[in-house]
């Protein structure tokens, strides 16, 4: 019978290692003789066991409502740029200076919609949301939610706004509380259309504006 | 070090069929790129996330990564998994961004605690496996998630690539630009944090009505 030599605090400095097999054969038999002797280490070597067995398992993270459209619509596009040349400063100086041209040019012909910028990248569509609803942005996020959402971060700095005001300052929908106003069209670009309260039905909003600027 | 079994999505492509995406696409077959990493998706977001904490930063860093591993497809070469390369891209776009953005994340419980400080676990209940059909249940899923959001930082980091991501020990150490010892220490924090924070949650019956329970303690 293999003598039990290790104590509780060398078993547990070691734990981790031992559920990784990274434990030398020598040390690894004492600690299984340990195991088998001590309860409370066994608890802590099955409850270690148990967290790396179920963060293990690709059902515990779940990616964000529309992850796959949006990627592959932006993929689809940079592909469609010519994308896969990109791949050295130089390359990228002529489409990147074609763009700031663009870009410069919508701002000149509009500067108001020039100013309200949208502070993701791949904003995922959303259509009809009430100009009048109220919503919440939080400081460090992009996005704006209904009061009370649980993706809302850092709580402690959220402040109240409409929809409208939201999107005009560049915020897009959360993905979870938003959900059912989101598009799912692969084919359409835009940003968030929150419904014009004004009655301006031929006004073009900033978000289409930046559909318009490549997104 | 011996590796642990990897949690394979189902759609993931076999080793020869991701060759041959991957040489198509080097050759000029752009329109194959997306069904080369469609099923790494997951995995890329889970390791932008892991970093910046945020999910809709994450997306936008694992987007970004994607368009990054896309114009460097050229320069990627079989030695290593085209898994590891995409997953060590993303990790540098997502520590870029969090460097340029200077974001102040919501803090864990062990802030201020120094790694090389002694961990003694707290709860020795008694124990029995956790069959991973409990990750049906949602609520279930929403407290594992909870419990790691409450990890500092440090521990978080290492373990998401590690134990979620299934990075070895060496690869975790290279994309966070940290020691394996480190790595090693902070990733014994981390399962032992976690599993005091998940034996807590026992109390309150989050895993109550599993069809293993028979009044004992699965941690």
């Amino acid at each position: 019978m293999v003598e039990n030599i290790v104590n509780c605090e060398q078993v547990w400095r070691e734990i981790s290692n031992y559920v990784d097999g990274d434990v030398p054969a020598p040390r690894r038999g004492e600690m299984d003789v340990h195991f088998k002797t001590c309860r409370r280490c066994a608890s802590v070597l099955a409850g270690t066991r148990n967290v790396v067995r179920l963060y293990g398992d690709e059902r515990i993270l779940e990616i964000p409502a529309g992850f796959s459209s949006r990627l592959e619509r932006r993929l689809t596009s940079n592909e469609a740029a010519g994308g896969e040349r990109w791949s050295s400063w130089s390359a990228w100086l002529a489409p990147v200076a074609a763009i700031a041209l663009i870009v410069g040019t919508v701002g000149m012909m509009n500067s108001l919609t020039f100013r309200n910028y949208i502070r993701s990248q791949h904003a995922e569509p959303g259509k009809n949301i009430p100009p009048d609803l109220v919503v919440v942005v939080s400081e460090g996020s992009k996005l704006f939610h209904v009061p009370g959402c649980r993706f809302i971060h850092d709580p402690a700095s959220e402040r109240a706004m409409t929809a409208k005001q939201a999107a005009q300052q560049g915020y897009v929908p959360c993905t979870r509380c938003l959900r059912q106003y989101l598009k799912t069209g692969l084919t359409d670009r835009h940003g968030p259309e929150v419904a014009d309260g004004d009655g301006d039905e031929n006004k073009e909003t900033p978000e289409q504006v930046l559909s318009v600027s490549g997104d | 070090m011996s590796e642990p079994s990897v949690v394979l999505n189902n759609s993931e492509p076999t080793g020869t069929r991701e060759q041959e995406l991957i040489q198509s696409v080097q050759r000029g077959q752009s329109e194959l790129f997306y069904e080369l990493v469609r099923p790494y998706e997951r995995r890329v977001f889970a390791a932008a996330l892991a970093i910046l904490r945020n999910e809709h930063d994450a997306e936008d860093a694992a987007q970004e990564a994607m368009l990054k591993g896309f114009a460097k497809i050229r320069q990627f070469r079989a030695e290593a998994r085209f898994s590891t390369w995409l997953i060590q891209i993303t990790v540098n776009e997502a520590l870029m961004r969090r460097r340029r953005e200077r974001t102040v994340p919501m803090q864990g419980l062990d802030d201020g605690h120094d790694e090389e400080n002694e961990y003694a676990p707290r709860d020795f209940a008694d124990w029995r496996e956790i069959p991973s059909e409990a990750l049906e249940r949602k609520q279930v899923r929403q407290r594992l998630a909870e419990a790691l959001g409450r990890l500092d930082r440090k521990y978080r980091e290492v373990f998401m690539l590690r134990d979620m991501e299934h990075l070895n020990i060496q690869e975790t150490a290279e994309a966070l630009g940290i020691t394996v010892a480190s790595v090693k220490t902070r990733l014994l924090r981390a399962r032992l944090r976690l599993r005091d924070l998940l034996a807590a949650g026992w109390e309150q019956g989050w895993f109550s009505r599993l069809p293993f329970e028979k009044g004992t303690k699965p941690w």
